[in-house]
This record gives C-alpha cells, structure tokens and sequence, in this order.
C-alpha cells in the first residue's frame, strides 16, 4: 500500500464554525498552503442540522438559522486558495504535527503541518455514560443524531417520544419533534434546575405545552427489540431515585440530552495537556496547547453556548497558527488565570503579558446563578478589574476583556477569576 | 372578567417573570425589568409571534431535505396550518440560499425561504 504525501502551512481538523474561521484567519494573515479537513460529506459541521434560528446575533446583529451562519463561511473559503478535504477522517496526529489522513478519493494520506488547529468540536454524551439499566432496544438515540436524521436525512425516529435531560439541544428537539407531529410526553431533568438556556425553555417547552420535571429521572428501560417503555422516577437532593415515585411511560424513543463532551481523542494521543474540568486542551491567548505549533479553537476546547464566541476563536487559534508556521515565536513568561470562588472555569487559562498587543477576550462559566453579580479580576488582594452582570447562570457563559495594562498589572503573579 | 398569568421574558438572560393581569379597565403588566419587557409582554398578549422553521422535501437534492425559515415572525396560531402546507411542498434542486420556497404563507404577508443552498445530486 502507497501513502501519499503533502505539506501544508496550517492544517485544520475539523470544517465547523471553529475550523473555518480559523482557515480564513490562517489564510488573511498570510499562511499559503491551509488545508481544512472534515470527515462528513460537506463542510458545515454540527450547524447544518440546527435549522433553527438565533446564530449570529454578536457577529453579524442577525438571528440566522444554523446552515445560512455557515454558508457566509463556506462561500468565504471557496472563494480564496484554501485545500478542503471532505469525507476524509485524520486517524493519528503526531507530537511533530504530521497528520495520517483516511481519504475515499485519496486514500491513506501523510500531511506534514507546519502548524495545526485542533477544531474537532465535541460529542453528545450517550447512554453508556449515564448508566442506565434496562435493555437494549433499538429506539434510544442522542439528541443530536435524531436532530440529523430529521433536520438532514428526512428520517422519523419514532412515534412517541420521552426525552431525559434539559440540555438545549434536547429542548430544540423537543420542539422540532412537536412540529413535525412526534408526540413528546415530556422532558426529565435530574436535577433541580433545567440545563438549558431560559429563552429556550419558553420558546421550545412552554410554547408547546410540553411538561419540564425536575429532579426526575429515567430508572428503566423496557422492550426487546424496539423500545416498549420507560419507568421514571423523582429523586432526592443526591440523585436517587425515591421509592414509590416511579411511573411507567409507554413510548417508543427515548431521546438523551445529557451533556456534551469536547472530543479530543486525536489530542490526547498526540500528548496534548488537557483540562481536568474543560475535558479539552489547556490554551493561552493564542489558543496555543502545550504541544509547540498546536492550535485549539471551538468546542473541541470547551464547550461553548455561542457559535460566535466559536468563530471568534477560531479566527485567534488561525492567525496565530500562520504567524507560528511562518517562524514566529510566543514563547515567554507566562501567567495563570485560575478559577475562584464561583466559577466552574475561566478561558484561556494561560497568558503570556509581554507579547499582547490587543485586548484579551475571556470566558469563564459560573457554579451558582446570581443577579446583580461582578465578574472580579484579582492579582493577590489588588483588584485588576470589575465587571458588572445583570444576572449569571451556568448555562450561560460569560465573557470579559482585559487590556495588555490590566494584564501587566499583575507583575508576574497568577490572576484569580471570582463572580460574586 | 378577571384573568391573570404569568409569562417569562425572553428579551434577554435576566428572565423577568412578567404578570398580567385583566383589570377590566386595560391590561396591567409588572415584574418587567426593562421598557423592553415590557414591549415584549404587550406583544405576547397582542398576538404572541415566533420565527417558523421547518424543512421541506427536496427532489435530486444531495440532502433529501431542505431547511427553510420564514422571513419574519409568524403568529404562532397559524404554526400548524403553516406546517401542513409546508408538507406538501416539494422543491427541485439545486436551490440557493434565501431563495423564496413559498410566497406569503397562509395570508400572513411572510415568506419561507430557503436556510441553505442545496446542489444537484452528481449521478
């Protein structure tokens, strides 16, 4: 068997919101030879299948739907010198970024990268990973791919729907699987609060009168070859299911909304450091990981409830990755940001004050909700500085800059992120 | 008559709770926090509107279906009417973005275009 060879500037893993930003700021900031490489059959990723509205609204004042946010992109690379591979897997990226590539048209595929932009997104939790006892039928899918087969594909999953989690891409389904006729006996949340956005709640549960119970869950699974069934039940403050409260549900799909994990199986083999709480790469300003010459951007770094926030990052981890393959150099003193009191995690991690030049964008998510609350940026006890908040969630991320002066305030110290 | 409920604002992340109530001379609204609750909650009771999107069959496509969106709100109790004629809608391809799909959808004055450009099946 032959290997074929090629050597690019910049390589992009992955053709969603992250990647194409990215290849399109690889490209403006001078990099020839960009290639972007997508394992579906175009390039879109997750946002060809959200065909509802409300993309777009930071970076283009629009509320466009999924596929047209994308299409401003994919016109943009089609019409500049940029090399996309479609239906093409990378199978191994190595610490020295040489990328093994799958291809149908081109088979097996050496690329040398000179720099690389990690932007594989994330994957949807499964049934698996939540333990849920029972059979086995067929009729248990993940939001997401229902949301494909019906957005995409043109494929019914079923008649009568049960959805466990509030996550948005289970209330977005929730809503589309009521629009298309799927009756949706209801949505079970375990825990106390609903994990989606509040608008979404409204617009997708309340507006369809489709029942919320929190602090439910699903405790068995029932059906031999397609599903049959589920039994729920409430719990209490630690999750477990209460005797006496269980409830058989008959219907024939179960849909899960139960979290999302950034996929990094391609980073971590590569040696890339991850983030125990993020579950992607730890990055600086430059969304540059541990590994020299390794760019991250998107999802595939944490998971993000904006797409623009995404495509902003993108652009970052693209133009840094050109001026890397160009010869460019970060390296430095380094500060930390670390997480304080009521937060969950703040992005980047890491800032190198002596090569900024323009205003830091950073993006942290709260533990608690809290109205009327200040995002505080401390260097010990002196404060760099104060954000005011109407109100924060932990469904919804919060973003701040600082200025190359209010870094270099904090001497060589680690910065606390707190929101109080 | 004298009715009362509430609705959540969904203007922006604060979520007001807004309370209506019929107080036989006007409607009285409170728990708003901005004049844009207000505005918000004044609609809803006028004639509660939402973006329609939905998909649509599509012919040599290479995507059996094709997203489309209407080009303004639409009051949502015509949503089901909407739908079913939506159903019976077939488009050919290949079909351009924001090309119109159906022209003034059930007399509301609202189009439905299409959310993406969809190709020719090769072959």
């Amino acid at each position: 068997m032959s290997i074929k060879n090629a050597s690019v500037d910049v390589a992009v893993i992955g053709g969603g919101p992250a990647g194409l930003a990215a290849a399109l700021a690889a490209k403006e900031a001078g990099a020839d030879q960009v290639l972007v490489i997508e394992r579906d059959f175009e390039l879109g990723g997750i946002l060809q299948q959200c065909v509802h509205d409300g993309f777009g609204i930071l970076k283009f004042g629009e509320r466009l739907p999924g596929p047209a946010y994308m299409e401003r992109y994919i016109d943009a690379v089609s019409q500049r010198d940029i090399k996309v591979m479609v239906d093409s897997m990378v199978l191994e990226l190595t610490s020295d970024r040489t990328l093994y590539v799958a291809s149908p048209i081109e088979g097996l595929v050496e690329v040398r990268a000179k720099a690389v932009v990690l932007a594989m997104g994330c994957r949807e939790r499964t049934r698996s990973q939540i333990w849920l006892p029972g059979t086995r039928p067929a009729g248990i899918y993940t939001a997401g791919t229902v949301q494909r087969y019906i957005n995409m594909e043109g494929i019914l999953p079923g008649h009568k729907v049960v959805i466990l989690g509030s996550g948005d891409v289970g209330l977005i389904m929730a809503r589309r699987l009521t629009l298309i006729g799927t009756e949706v006996e209801g949505v079970y949340e375990v825990m106390s609060k609903p994990g989606g956005l509040t608008r979404n709640i409204v617009q997708c549960l309340e507006d369809y009168n489709i029942p919320l119970y929190l602090s439910h869950t699903v405790i068995d699974i029932h059906g031999e070859k397609r599903l049959t069934g589920v039994t729920v039940a409430k719990v209490d403050a630690d999750r477990r299911p209460l005797p006496g409260t269980e409830r058989f549900i008959s219907c024939d799909t179960l849909v899960l909304s139960v979290g999302l994990i950034p996929e990094n199986e391609l980073s971590y083999d590569a040696g890339v450091e991850l983030h125990p709480v993020t579950g992607g790469p730890v990055v600086d300003e430059c969304m540059a990981t541990s590994l020299p010459g390794v760019f991250a951007a998107g999802n595939v770094v944490a998971v993000f409830d904006l797409v623009d926030y995404v495509s902003d990052i993108g652009e970052i981890a693209g133009r840094a990755a050109a001026r890397y393959a160009a010869g460019e150099s970060n390296d430095g003193p380094a500060i930390k940001l670390n997480p304080g009191a009521n937060v969950n995690f703040v992005l980047p991690q890491v800032v190198h004050p002596i090569h900024l030049t323009e205003p830091v964008a950073f993006y942290l998510r709260v533990k608690e909700s809290k109205e009327s609350a200040n995002v505080f940026v401390k260097s010990g006890s002196a404060l760099i500085k104060q954000v005011p908040q109407i109100v924060v969630r932990p469904p919804e991320m919060v973003s701040f800059v600082l200025t190359p002066t209010e870094i270099s305030r904090a001497g060589n110290f680690d910065l606390i992120v707190s929101v109080e | 008559m004298n009715d009362k409920h509430t609705l959540t604002c969904i203007v922006c992340p604060k979520s007001c709770r807004l309370y209506v109530e019929n107080t036989g001379s006007g409607m009285q609204i409170t728990g708003y926090g901005c004049k844009r609750g207000l505005e918000y909650a004044n609609e809803e009771i006028r004639e509660s509107r939402r973006m329609l999107t939905a998909t649509v069959t599509v012919r040599n496509g290479n995507l059996p279906r094709l997203p489309v969106i209407s080009s303004a709100p639409i009051p949502r109790r015509l949503f089901d009417a909407c739908l079913r004629e939506l159903s019976m809608v077939v488009v050919k391809a290949p079909v351009k973005l924001g090309q119109v799909i159906v022209r003034d959808i059930q007399k509301t004055g609202v189009d439905i275009v299409a959310s993406r450009s969809l190709t020719k099946r090769e072959g």
